[in-house]
């Protein structure tokens, strides 16, 4: 791994519907062709094929775990023993759900499509992400990834808003955000960012989505209120906030401190080897260069896709451990230098970055 | 009307599959049923230049390999975002194990 510099005039401009958004279009970057690994087309398809199987074992885990944890919280509510229960419950309710929403999403989960689209919208309600809205986002996200005034899902812009990130940690923000969008969705307005990705006759659903929603809150706080009790939030909206620390940790890795304005995955993704419990909690996307290459493989396939193309992608960091010593000192020195990135090695059995089309003049090469 | 096309023998596409066909300056999809159903729409998905040919077919569905927008290759109806706006079709004949296609 090197580190980068690359030369831009002034600082970037994120919106969706700013100076850089029209940069990016006028620079060949929005809806480019990305550079993909080449595989046998016998291969790809066996790789692409939909299952039911896993998916179902996987769902019935985690529907299982969430009502016992939920469960065990309420019922020891009121002394020290709910917090155990209460961590497990919050983690698989506000960290599991964003790899489920995720998936789901794609419809490469479950091979039955309304499999796909019941745990989609369940997953969507807990991350506090409007299913319509968030869908046409992450479209874009993979159309231009991490491309600067056209993809509206990154994570961490430069320079890095660090008590952002950490206030994250504990779905503050996030969370925020989520139920402003949602009374504003509630009221029937779409915002101007959402109508750049949204089609017009996909708004309306967004719309319904967000009074549902808020019947749904309405009739959690109405008993909190009554009963005076923080339990019946605890168990709906609030675990957003207390486990969401999981899929921040994981999700920071998909892309922090790497480049942006490229069009190799390679370069501005980042796969990280985990243990099995984060796994089962973030459904196998710590394969993430693998699945921005290749979408379509679904989560179960994506460590037989990793196998098969990692001769031509960089070296998979070992651990989550191991990716935020990289990411964090990269972190703070976009502080000082908002232009600087981690540029990932490739190992000599790939095919080399097109340097051409990356723009990322080599500057003070501190190698990690 | 306009005349027929030979895409491709018959055996060059798999059961449940999808194949590339190039004619002038056009890109179509050439698609072969679980049924032994021979089917063909234009090549490139409706919502971004992406060429099906590199996505999944299962049952009478295409699924786009970019954002997974998935159409019935039969009908051309798309089927739920992303897409939203169908696929073309084009008639398909099987005559003496060539596909041919009428792309006009």
């Amino acid at each position: 791994m090197t580190a980068r510099t690359s030369s831009s005039a002034s600082p970037r401009d994120y919106s969706l519907t700013g100076r850089d958004a029209k940069l990016a279009v006028e620079n060949g970057l929005a809806a480019a062709e990305w550079y993909h690994t080449e595989i046998p087309r016998k291969q790809m398809k066996e790789l692409m094929q939909r299952s039911d199987q896993p998916a179902i074992r996987d769902t019935i885990i985690w529907l299982g775990a969430l009502i016992l944890s939920g469960a065990g919280g309420a019922w020891f509510w009121g002394s020290w023993w709910c917090v155990p229960f209460f961590f497990v419950y919050g983690t698989l309710y506000g960290s599991s759900t964003d790899s489920r929403w995720h998936e789901c999403g794609h419809g490469t989960a479950f091979r039955t499509q309304w499999m796909n689209d019941a745990v989609y919208q369940l997953a969507c309600f807990m991350i506090m992400r409007n299913p319509v809205t968030w869908r046409w986002s992450h479209t874009r996200h993979h159309t231009d990834t991490i491309i600067v005034g056209r993809d509206p899902e990154i994570a961490v812009m430069r320079p890095p808003d660090l008590l952002r990130v950490v206030l994250n940690f504990f779905g503050i923000l996030d969370a925020w955000h989520a139920m402003t969008d949602m009374l504003r969705n509630a009221a029937g307005v779409i915002s101007a960012a959402e109508k750049t990705f949204i089609p017009e006759q996909e708004q309306p659903k967004a719309i319904r989505v967000a009074r549902i929603w808020l019947a749904i809150y309405i009739a959690t706080i109405a008993p909190a209120l009554y009963l005076h009790s923080w339990l019946p939030l605890l168990l709906i909206g609030l675990p957003r906030l207390y486990g969401a620390w999981h899929h921040v940790m994981t999700g920071l890795l998909q892309h922090g401190g790497l480049a942006e304005n490229v069009i190799d995955h390679r370069l501005n993704s980042r796969t990280v080897y985990m243990n099995p419990i984060s796994r089962f909690i973030y459904w196998n996307m710590n394969y993430h260069v693998e699945h921005h290459m290749f979408p379509m493989v679904p989560y179960h396939a994506l460590p037989k896709l990793h196998e098969m193309i990692k001769h031509d992608l960089p070296a998979p960091t070992p651990s989550i451990l191991a990716g935020y010593r990289e990411m964090i000192p990269a972190f703070l020195r976009q502080l000082r230098n908002e232009d600087y990135f981690l540029k990932r090695a490739l190992p000599p059995t790939a095919k080399p970055y097109r340097e051409e089309l990356h723009n990322d003049n080599p500057v003070a090469a501190a190698a990690e | 009307m306009s005349d027929w096309v030979e895409a491709c023998a018959a055996g060059d596409i798999d059961e449940e599959d999808v194949m590339r066909f190039d004619h002038a300056g056009r890109t179509f999809a050439i698609y072969r049923s679980p049924d032994d159903e021979y089917f063909a729409t234009d090549g490139l998905c409706t919502h971004e230049k992406v060429h099906l040919a590199d996505g999944l077919v299962m049952d009478d569905i295409i699924e786009c390999p970019k954002h997974n927008g998935r159409f019935n290759y039969k009908t051309g109806d798309a089927r739920g975002a992303p897409v939203c706006v169908n696929l073309r079709t084009y008639p398909v004949k099987v005559d003496a194990g060539k596909v041919l296609v009428q792309v006009g």
